[in-house]
């Protein structure tokens, strides 16, 4: 107990044993989880699908609780926080959503609902952390439009943007680039390396291996609900345990910038 | 570019013209009806001066009525843009939870018993009791099912509650006599004629602090209509706020229900209407809502009591005549055909 505490100080949260089971599930779906996730980092979770990311992603941000172990985040067990004292400092972009009619303004000024009173206005504060949000992530020209009439990838774009304005230490994406063209995926990646550059944890799930091995600091392999392997990319990202986890014969090349990267073989056109 | 323009207007300048449009409605009510008054007549009965049948007409008859009207639309307005908002559902109304079912039998049972005719005040507790009832029941089974409130198996329960209900009111008819029968549909369809100042006393007494809780909750309900783990994301303690939220508007419905019987679509097209113009802003919708249903009901009612003659019609046909051809108006132009 003295260890995580002591570890608490350089992690953001420190996971001790954390077992997770579905109602109704035959087997956990987070199996003895030991893991603490880095300050000033930024870690991507990786694993096939049915893996656990999501319900990993969900116990760190304290939607579910474990049914053994402990989540600590900041060193305090997540059962002390309230929603608004963790929605300050974790900023969450989801997979997905339903749009009412909403415009891109108000979407984004919702993040301010942690720093704000039920009856008061927006400040100067949160209307300069509004609008540097919306820079930020280029869609300050939708400004006040609907957002149903955006693109898949601008909507992404303005749910970051809401979590921006948050004005988060922590920023928790799950799987931000999927269905995302190569340029929207790359000004993703971009901005997440900026904003980790700046100070701001960041913790993603993600099925890009590739992208994630060149601008994560750390990877975490999870498969059938356990931790596999942690550690830099070129450490996790082997030939042999990509092709078990992933059930799927691999090779690892290496990028120009020196990243692993992991090339699924397959047949070849002569 | 239409989206800008209708976003440029302020809420204050809505807030005004809805509340111009509600005051025209009331003074239209009030002026309205089988005995005619001109204007300065009109101010004159209000203020207690000239003719005493007519200031009895005015100020006993038609002054609480219109009011009474106005309370319960803006009541069944709020309280469908919090289920809509609540239920990620377009097609949540204000008795979807069995609300109506709940009222409709508790006022059922001292029509056939003959409880209503005896005393004044039996049909709109039993309603409310009956509607206050039904609820407690849908939420007793709603969290039987799991220790959050699931918000499909709450709409379930609401819907197989109000089914059950419904039978039992109709099992209850089919043995009762045809004047109680008559009495009991009329009452189910809506009306506004027991209308006194002592009805609009009590709605008005549940109406502001409802209505104050709900204003207070806008912020949270916007984040719930995108979805409940967004919400909490972002700060909200979703199972308190949507706790809250149902009982208030649930409340607000049985009060309303209470007092006019069970009228049908303002809850369901009032709010979709303003939301159409303005968008899903709760912070916006809610007044909004309030005041356009308010006038609305008013109007509706006003028509009842003019086209009937000394018949008069039931409000709930005529919210459904005037309401149904606007709101087609409405979905068809082309700004609003992005997805609500």
């Amino acid at each position: 107990m003295i260890a995580s505490i002591a570890a608490g100080s350089d992690s953001v949260w420190s996971l001790r044993d954390v077992r997770f089971q579905h109602q109704g599930a035959m087997r956990a779906t987070i199996d003895d989880v030991t893991v603490d996730i880095a300050r000033g980092q930024m870690t991507a979770l990786l694993g096939p699908n049915g893996a656990g990311k999501s319900t990993l992603l969900q116990l760190l941000l304290g939607i579910l609780s474990p049914a053994s172990g402990t989540v600590l985040l900041d060193g305090r067990p997540l059962a002390e926080w309230t929603r608004r004292d963790i929605a300050r400092r974790v900023g969450v972009v989801p997979q997905g959503e339903t749009e009412p009619l909403f415009s891109v303004r108000e979407i984004v000024a919702m993040g301010r609902y942690p720093h704000l009173g039920p009856w008061q206005r927006e400040r100067p504060e949160d209307i300069a952390a509004i609008a540097r949000a919306m820079d930020r992530c280029d869609v300050s020209v939708f400004a006040d439009r609907w957002l149903s009439t955006l693109s898949g990838g601008e909507r992404q774009r303005v749910r970051l943007a809401r979590a921006l304005a948050q004005e988060p230490s922590v920023l928790v994406l799950d799987e931000p680039t999927t269905f995302l063209d190569i340029r929207h995926e790359m000004t993703t990646f971009e901005l997440l390396r900026r904003l980790r550059g700046e100070g701001t944890t960041i913790v993603l799930a993600t099925h890009n291996l590739n992208l994630a091995a060149r601008y994560a600091d750390e990877l975490l392999l999870l498969n059938r609900g356990r931790l596999i392997a942690r550690g830099s990319p070129a450490d996790v990202l082997t030939a042999e345990r990509m092709a078990e986890v992933y059930e799927w014969p691999v090779s690892i090349l290496t990028h120009a910038g020196g990243a692993p990267q992991v090339d699924p073989r397959g047949s070849v056109t002569p | 570019m239409s989206v800008r323009a209708r976003l440029a207007w302020p809420l204050y300048m809505r807030l005004v013209a809805l509340s111009v449009i509600a005051v025209v409605a009331l003074f239209a009510a009030v002026r309205l009806g089988a005995v005619s008054t001109d204007t300065s007549a009109l101010i004159d009965a209000i203020a207690g001066r000239g003719d005493p049948t007519t200031i009895t007409i005015v100020r006993e008859l038609r002054m609480p009525r219109a009011l009474q009207a106005a309370l319960a639309g803006a009541a069944l307005a709020v309280s469908g843009a919090t289920f809509q908002a609540l239920l990620r559902n377009p097609l949540a109304e204000p008795y979807i939870l069995g609300v109506s079912s709940g009222a409709a039998a508790g006022a059922v049972f001292t029509v056939v018993t003959g409880l209503s005719l005896r005393f004044i005040w039996a049909l709109p507790v039993a309603a409310f009791a009956g509607a206050v009832g039904s609820m407690l029941l849908v939420f007793r089974i709603a969290f039987s099912v799991g220790r959050t409130l699931d918000t499909r198996v709450l709409l379930l329960a609401g819907v197989v509650v109000s089914a059950f209900l419904v039978a039992v009111i109709w099992l209850v008819l089919t043995f009762a006599d045809t004047e109680s029968v008559r009495s009991a549909i009329f009452w189910m369809m809506g009306s506004h004629a027991n209308a006194s100042w002592r009805s609009v006393g009590i709605l008005a007494v549940c109406l502001v602090p409802a209505l104050a809780i709900l204003f207070s909750l806008a912020r949270a309900l916007n984040l719930l209509a995108i979805g409940e783990p967004t919400a909490a994301y972002l700060g909200t303690s979703v199972e308190r706020t949507k706790l809250v939220a149902f009982g208030t508007a649930t409340l607000l419905t049985a009060a309303s229900v209470s007092v006019s019987g069970t009228i049908g679509f303002v809850g369901l097209v009032v709010p979709h209407a303003v939301r159409l113009i303005w968008g899903s802003d709760n912070r916006a919708l809610l007044p909004c809502s309030a005041l356009a249903g308010a006038s609305f009901l008013v109007a509706a009612d006003t028509l009842s009591r003019a086209l009937a003659g000394t018949n008069e019609l039931p409000i709930g046909i005529v919210t459904a005549l005037i309401g149904v051809p606007c709101f087609v108006w409405l979905l068809r132009r082309p700004a609003a055909g992005v997805s609500t």
